[in-house]
């Protein structure tokens, strides 16, 4: 990351999600459903990139690192963990009022927290939680504050005055894009992994608490937050074709091949 | 003209992106189903080229929003556009690809309209809803689609707010026929965006030259730990030229150095969504199937029917690869002849 030296130091904020590791979610064979339980929580990874490329950014420019989150109580451990690897500021967006939020009541509710906090260069997005995996949130804040957005972003190229420039991956293409700030990035997996806590991070973070806010902190009106002010309806939701669909092609091996190739050339993949 | 469904038709300056022709095809269902237009978008520059496709596909009618500052695309101005257009004709559905234009646009118009978004539908349906306090809604948008790294399916609604907007997976719906010679309105838009100056610039467009093309494969033959060796994956090789396909492996293949990273499918390599894939001695773990789960045919070629790829496939060919694997190219070679 060739950020160029010197200048005055970027204020980045970088909201994180905590999700349960869906790589162990389990499906209620009877019901359809997801079983939580047990399944360990943990620090949405997309917002790890997110994280390290906003301290690589410090390192290199000075300034400061602020991590933000809306969730349950519990999700102050992401946040926890991100103040041993160097945060200076963590703040949780907590309460009832904020449950059962869609992305657009997700989207309100975290840029009220932004503007209250205010005063930021760059917010930095992973460009999707692995549980929802809709990456609207990070744009959609961004239209709310009426910043501009870069979405999947792979790399920081240059830092100028008053701007970035930022490698992105596009449809079929790879671009460098060239914004102002205040922007918003929404961050793709980097290669370089987070990086792992030292003591002496963990034990200087000892003096910084995580803070707690809701409804009136950040200045957000009740209608507009959580199932309230979510216009999505989750109507159904099922597992997906679990074995009992899959059609074995039946017969010896060379009705098998036929079959399989008549049915490709059903679908017009072979003339 | 009033709730119409609209689709936003990509196009890449000189060609039409093929999600918007598979929007299209779905969005001309929906139409049909609700009574009303199925109109298509087209944002740019020297655009209007392009309705005449759109009618073919089965539009009735085609917005056209020409600037000379909108050649390139750009999040903020074209957002803008779009969101006029919507307030200004009030359409009941609005179609995105969940391409990476799509997936950043989309959500800046539902954040200006306040409107619900659902991302990356894998099926659209027209259906009704009843809210638990009784109040039934009609006729509205199912926008179907995984959610918790593929684990379940919801089917999301949005009774109250209109548009009704989402944005739908590439590949997953089929282009329709085209209608040669159908026509329909060209609408020309005046579009002020005088106010509107560059804050982000693209610098600089590569496209990608990657040898291994897995994104944009329409077919995938991926061989996994089952192929047994780096030089039986000339398997894989020769059922995938037949196919004109992409080569794809699973980290177990990778892993056993049968074959190079680049062609690594699944959580820790690429996630692909080509109209068929072709499993070959893959058991499909839930990393590998994270990755392919979205393919539009999953084809599963193994000898142990307890492998989960079966859990997922549509289709199953129990039998060892080593045989099956040359029938098929034998068979595929004949009815290139015939």
């Amino acid at each position: 990351m060739p950020i160029l030296e010197g200048g005055v130091g970027i204020d980045v904020l970088v909201c994180m999600k905590q999700v349960p590791d869906t790589q162990k979610v389990r499906i209620d064979p009877e019901r359809g459903t997801l079983i939580r339980k047990g399944v360990p929580s943990i620090t949405n990874p997309f917002c790890e990139s997110a994280l390290e490329l906003a301290l690589g950014i410090r390192e290199k420019r000075g300034g400061t690192v602020t991590v933000l989150t809306m969730g349950i109580p519990d999700a102050a451990c992401i946040l926890k963990d991100a103040l041993s690897l160097g945060a200076d500021r963590a703040i949780l967006v907590t309460g009832r009022d904020f449950a059962g939020a869609d992305t657009l009541a997700t989207s309100y509710a975290l840029s009220r927290a932004v503007s209250s906090l205010g005063g930021f260069d760059l917010l930095l997005f992973g460009k999707q939680a692995i549980d929802g995996d809709t990456a609207q949130v990070g744009p959609e804040v961004a239209g709310m504050l009426g910043i501009p957005v870069v979405t999947f972003v792979t790399d920081i190229r240059k830092i100028t005055p008053g701007g970035i420039v930022v490698e992105r991956a596009a449809d079929g293409c790879r671009e460098l894009v060239r914004t102002r700030f205040p922007s918003l990035l929404t961050v793709v997996r980097a290669e370089k992994r987070l990086r792992m806590p030292t003591m002496e991070g963990i034990l200087s973070s000892f003096s910084r608490e995580v803070e707690t806010a809701g409804l009136g902190d950040i200045g957000a009106e009740s209608d507009r937050c959580g199932l309230k002010g979510s216009p999505t309806r989750v109507k159904k939701i099922f597992s997906p074709s679990n074995g009992g669909l899959v059609n074995f092609l039946e017969g010896s091996v060379e009705e098998k091949a036929i079959r399989f190739v008549e049915l490709l050339k059903e679908k017009g993949f072979v003339r | 003209m009033n709730g119409e469904v609209w689709v936003f038709a990509e196009h890449d300056w000189d060609t039409l992106q093929e999600i918007g022709i598979e929007l299209l095809s779905k969005g001309r269902e929906l139409a049909d189903e609700l009574g009303v237009a199925l109109c298509g978008v087209l944002i740019g520059s020297d655009v209007e080229k392009h309705g005449p496709a759109l009618f073919e596909h089965g539009a009735d009618r085609v917005y056209v929003c020409e600037h000379k500052s909108l050649g390139a695309y750009d999040t903020v101005k074209y957002a803008k556009v779009l969101t006029d257009l919507i307030k200004k004709h009030s359409p009941q559905v609005v179609l995105y690809g969940a391409s990476a234009r799509g997936r950043d646009l989309a959500p800046r118009i539902a954040s200006k309209l306040k409107v619900g978004l659902t991302a990356d539908c894998t099926d659209l349906q027209i259906g009704d809803f009843k809210r638990p306090d009784g109040t039934l809604f009609q006729k509205i948008l199912y926008q179907i689609r995984p959610a918790f790294g593929g684990n379940i399916i919801a089917t999301i609604v949005t009774p109250t707010t209109r548009p009704q907007m989402a944005t739908v997976r590439e590949g997953v719906m089929p282009t329709p026929p085209v209608q040669h010679g159908k026509t329909g309105d060209i609408v020309r838009e005046a579009i002020e965006i005088a106010n509107l100056g560059n804050v982000t610039r693209i610098l600089q467009r590569e496209k990608k030259e990657r040898k291994v093309n897995l994104k944009g494969a329409r077919i995938i033959v991926s061989g996994g730990y089952g192929v047994g060796s780096r030089e039986n994956f000339s398997l894989i090789y020769s059922l995938a030229a037949a196919l004109g396909a992409e080569v794809g492996a699973s980290r177990a293949a990778v892993d056993a150095g049968f074959i190079i990273k680049d062609h690594q499918v699944g959580q820790t390599g690429t996630t692909v969504r080509p109209k068929l894939y072709i499993a070959c001695g893959i058991s499909g773990s839930v990393q590998h199937r994270a990755g392919m789960d979205q393919s539009a045919k999953i084809v599963a070629i193994n000898n142990d029917p307890e492998a989960p790829i079966f859990g997922i496939a549509h289709y199953g060919i129990i039998g060892d690869l080593n045989v099956v694997i040359p029938m098929l190219i034998e068979d595929i070679k004949k009815r290139r002849v015939d």
